[in-house]
């Protein structure tokens, strides 16, 4: 049983391929406070690498990655 | 200054030397992922490169000469959109309009895929604060003036970029 993680913002990348959803990602952390989470959906197979980058990159911490439905899903929790 | 500063973020130094549609795609694509990490980033704008920094872009795309590049249609059924049509040099060099067309190809064949634009990538720089800077001697060479290019941009020569590269963790020449 996984915890259910709750966001506080969701972000559609549906459709957008490289480097959008990193954009839009960046984008969206800046409404967000330190410690809030972001949802962020992507259907690009480059997004799971990529959001990790990220991810190490900026400091803010990807909770969990999955896939659902041939979706790929991250919480990103801001630094 | 990066390397001098170890609290400093990351910085990439590009170099955009090409102005076709295909080629002005990977510096505007790296820098606006760097500036979204994060990293600080410089453009240096060269050559045929420094038409990407007009208000109106017009970078348009020739298969003539690319026997690389796919000819690929962006409607029809999928079978039809898979099929890589083979373009003889003969008639791409001919036919007019063939450039244009193929343009219009490769813009709509991004958009269906879920490519964003050009200008949206360029536009998506500019507001993470991207330096865009244009090649002075180039200017000079094709005849520019400083009111071709947007606003947001700096001009600058070979040594001014130089300096800022050094201090980068990555530098690319494109």
């Amino acid at each position: 049983m996984i915890d259910v993680i709750k966001e506080d913002l969701v972000l559609d990348c549906s459709g957008m391929l490289c480097p959008m959803p990193v954009v839009k990602t960046s984008k969206a952390m800046k409404d967000l406070q330190s410690g809030q989470i972001l949802k962020m959906i992507a259907t690009d197979p480059g997004a799971p690498p990529d959001m990790e980058a990220w991810s190490r990159q900026t400091g803010n911490e990807l909770l969990r990655s999955m896939t659902e439905d041939g979706k790929f899903i991250f919480f990103l929790k801001k630094k | 200054m990066s390397k001098s500063d170890p609290t400093a973020p990351k910085r990439l130094a590009l170099i955009a030397s090409k102005g076709t549609l295909d080629w002005a795609y990977p510096p505007f694509i790296l820098a606006s992922a760097a500036g979204a990490m994060g990293w600080e980033v410089g453009v240096f704008f060269t050559f045929y490169g420094l038409t990407l920094l007009k208000p109106e872009l017009t970078a348009a795309v020739s298969p003539l000469g690319n026997p690389a590049m796919p000819m690929k249609m962006p409607f029809g059924p999928e079978g039809f959109q898979n099929i890589n049509w083979s373009m003889p040099n003969l008639l791409m060099a001919n036919v007019p309009g063939f450039e244009s067309v193929a343009t219009t190809l490769m813009k709509q064949t991004f958009k269906n895929k879920g490519v964003a634009s050009v200008e949206e990538l360029r536009q998506a720089c500019l507001d993470m604060d991207v330096r865009m800077i244009g090649c002075q001697m180039t200017m000079d060479v094709f005849g520019f003036k400083r009111e071709d290019f947007i606003n947001e941009c700096e001009i600058g020569g070979a040594a001014m970029f130089l300096e800022y590269a050094a201090d980068a963790d990555v530098q690319l020449f494109i």
